[in-house]
């Protein structure tokens, strides 16, 4: 005699319930989907593809294989661009990080005012656009009221953009005007997030100022710090706007950044094989950068747990 | 008598005027007067008539103040009155790039929104096969540069034949964007269950939960996020500059861009550039003034994410 248990399998009953969300899961992202696969999954796989022919626009691509990365690679306006934008990522990168890193400092000791980080943050609400505008104007070697006020100086009118030498550097520092107030501000939320305990200790400990900025403070705003250098160095690595208002990479080729001699291949030369191959490279580099930083800088670990 | 014991509480200290307060003060105001100096500068040009540029160049403020710039740079004065004034007979209308920028930014502002919230509520509650393979899809994307995406995805507006248009201008903004999918998708994650499932088990559809009780618990995150997608979209310069090729497509910072280099002999029309510029910053103002606290909230969260 056996005994059946009349219990019918879990996995009948459970069967139902996700396969009818499914649908409605699907129907929700299905615009999100529709915009992913259209302007990202696509553009990425197509710009391979593309990166593979030589193409202009107007004839049938033609399939040249791995020719655009080689002539990439012994491009010599390929590596100049390359080191033009290294240059600005180190006229730009240490110098910002290093300012936001003292303003925070000094907004989390010195001001409690809305207004004061509104005014703050009001660079970085303006457009690259509006930006370059701006300080082609204030560093305009003739009427520029930046050249007027050295020109009573010892240091006299200055060519800024119209410089070889100057020009990567005046556009590095007007992006450190635009990005020093965000980031000041994303390293402020982090310095809000540490434990008032742990300065109290130091205070009481007889620490000054320096020593707790220096041994407390930096330490524990290693997350803040690696989100802060990744976003920055992927960003200022992609620089472009600023290049195309103020210089259009001159003069004389001294500011034609990557992106820039990517774009003008893409839409002035109309090299659209040699274009997508140089952004495929560029993107290769960046992965490369952040898996690096994030490695070299030990993300992954808080010092406060 | 018994005494109260001394308490365990540190006595606090008033923080002596030291020197290094000094000089962190010092550092303050220097960064609150550069960051604040050159959009006053703007202001200063954009009043100062063409006429008295070269004279005043060194002072702070026009002899003359004048409105007829932003008159010119908005179309609201005749060609001839216009060439009079130091016009470069630059035909681009900042009025119409204006109303441009305003459509451009509220269409993405509320449609990526919309779509993209619904994606993030199906990422967090809802279960459909090859749901984590998808958003892992959507993360991968948010490290693409945008080089890389914007030649092809050039292509495909071209063959679509929305070259020039405010279709083409907006498709790769409208669906949605990977970092407003991930982002609220995170929150959406932290929300408490129990409402939802107690509306689940009175019979509501996703549907219903999603919209009569989920979006309403997330205003806070959903007015952070429409918040950056605004600046973001209203600042865009590369894609509009791609997409929009005569006057009455321009957002405005592309007719910025145009507009300066529309001069005749090479010496660009400040005073009108510089009442554009002005144009372009009074939205910024005004989310400032109307808006100040969320904005600075806003920009502080997205980068604790």
């Amino acid at each position: 005699m056996t005994t059946q248990t009349s219990s019918i399998p879990l996995t009948a009953l459970r069967r139902k319930k996700p396969n009818s969300q499914a649908w409605i899961g699907y129907l929700f992202i299905l615009p999100a989907i529709i915009g992913f696969v259209v302007f990202y999954l696509y553009p990425a796989l197509h710009g391979l593809q593309i990166s593979f022919t030589d193409w202009n626009l107007l004839s049938d691509p033609k399939s040249v294989g791995l020719a655009n990365y080689n002539e990439a690679l012994h491009d010599p306006k390929f590596w100049s661009a390359l080191w033009i934008t290294v240059k600005y990522v180190l006229w730009n990168l240490p110098l910002q990080t290093l300012l936001s890193i003292l303003l925070a400092v000094a907004m989390d000791r010195l001001v409690k005012s809305m207004f004061i980080k509104g005014l703050i943050i009001l660079p970085y609400l303006l457009s690259s656009v509006l930006v370059a505008m701006i300080f082609l104007w204030m560093l305009d070697p003739l009427l520029g009221i930046i050249n007027q006020w050295l020109d009573a100086t010892p240091i006299g009118k200055q060519a800024f953009f119209t410089s070889t030498d100057q020009a990567i550097p005046t556009i590095a520092l007007i992006n450190i005007w635009k990005h020093m107030g965000f980031n000041a501000l994303l390293f402020y939320a982090g310095i809000q997030a540490i434990p008032r305990t742990v300065y109290e200790a130091a205070s009481i400990d007889g620490a000054t100022e320096w020593t707790v900025f220096w041994r407390i403070t930096l330490p524990l705003l290693r997350p803040v710090s690696v989100f802060v250098l990744v976003t920055s160095l992927i960003g200022s690595f992609q620089i472009f706007d600023t290049v195309a208002v103020t210089t259009q990479g001159g003069p004389v080729d001294s500011t034609k950044v990557l992106v820039y001699y990517i774009y003008q291949n893409a839409f002035s030369f109309f090299r659209m094989g040699y274009a997508t191959a140089m952004s495929m490279l560029l993107f290769g580099l960046l992965v490369v950068f952040t898996l690096l930083q994030l490695r070299f800088l030990r993300a992954n670990e808080s010092d406060l747990d | 008598m018994t005494t109260v014991p001394s308490s365990s509480h540190v006595p606090i200290r008033r923080k002596p005027f030291s020197p290094g307060r000094a000089l962190a003060w010092a550092g303050l105001i220097l960064i609150i007067f550069v960051s604040v100096f050159p959009i006053f500068i703007v202001l200063k040009t954009a009043l100062t008539s063409s006429r008295q540029l070269y004279a005043e160049a060194a002072s702070l403020w026009p002899s003359q103040p004048t409105l007829i710039n932003f008159e010119r740079v908005l179309g609201l004065v005749t060609p001839e009155q216009a060439q009079a004034a130091g016009g470069s007979g630059s035909s681009v209308s900042f009025l119409t790039s204006t109303k441009n920028s305003v459509v451009f930014t509220a269409l993405i502002v509320v449609f990526q929104t919309l779509f993209s919230s619904m994606a993030a509520y199906a990422f967090a509650r809802l279960k459909f096969p090859g749901r984590d393979a998808i958003f892992t899809a959507f993360l991968i994307s948010l490290m693409i540069p945008g080089i890389v995406l914007s030649i092809p995805n050039f292509i495909t507006i071209k063959n679509l034949g929305w070259l020039n248009s405010m279709p083409g201008m907006v498709a790769p903004f409208f669906l949605m964007s990977p970092f407003a999918v991930f982002f609220l998708r995170q929150f959406f994650l932290s929300l408490p269950k129990e409402t939802e499932e107690a509306a689940f088990l009175d019979g509501a559809s996703p549907f219903t939960i999603f919209w009569r009780i989920t979006l309403p618990m997330s205003q806070g995150p959903i007015v952070t996020l429409a918040i950056l997608t605004t600046i973001g979209m209203w600042n865009e310069f590369f894609w509009p500059f791609l997409i929009a090729k005569d006057e009455a497509s321009y957002t405005l910072p592309v007719a910025l861009q145009v507009f300066k280099t529309q001069t005749p002999q090479g010496t660009p029309d400040w005073t009108g550039l510089m009442a554009g510029t002005f144009i372009a910053i009074i939205p910024v103002f005004v989310l400032l003034i109307a808006m100040g606290r969320r904005v600075v909230e806003s920009l502080a969260f997205s980068g604790t994410k």
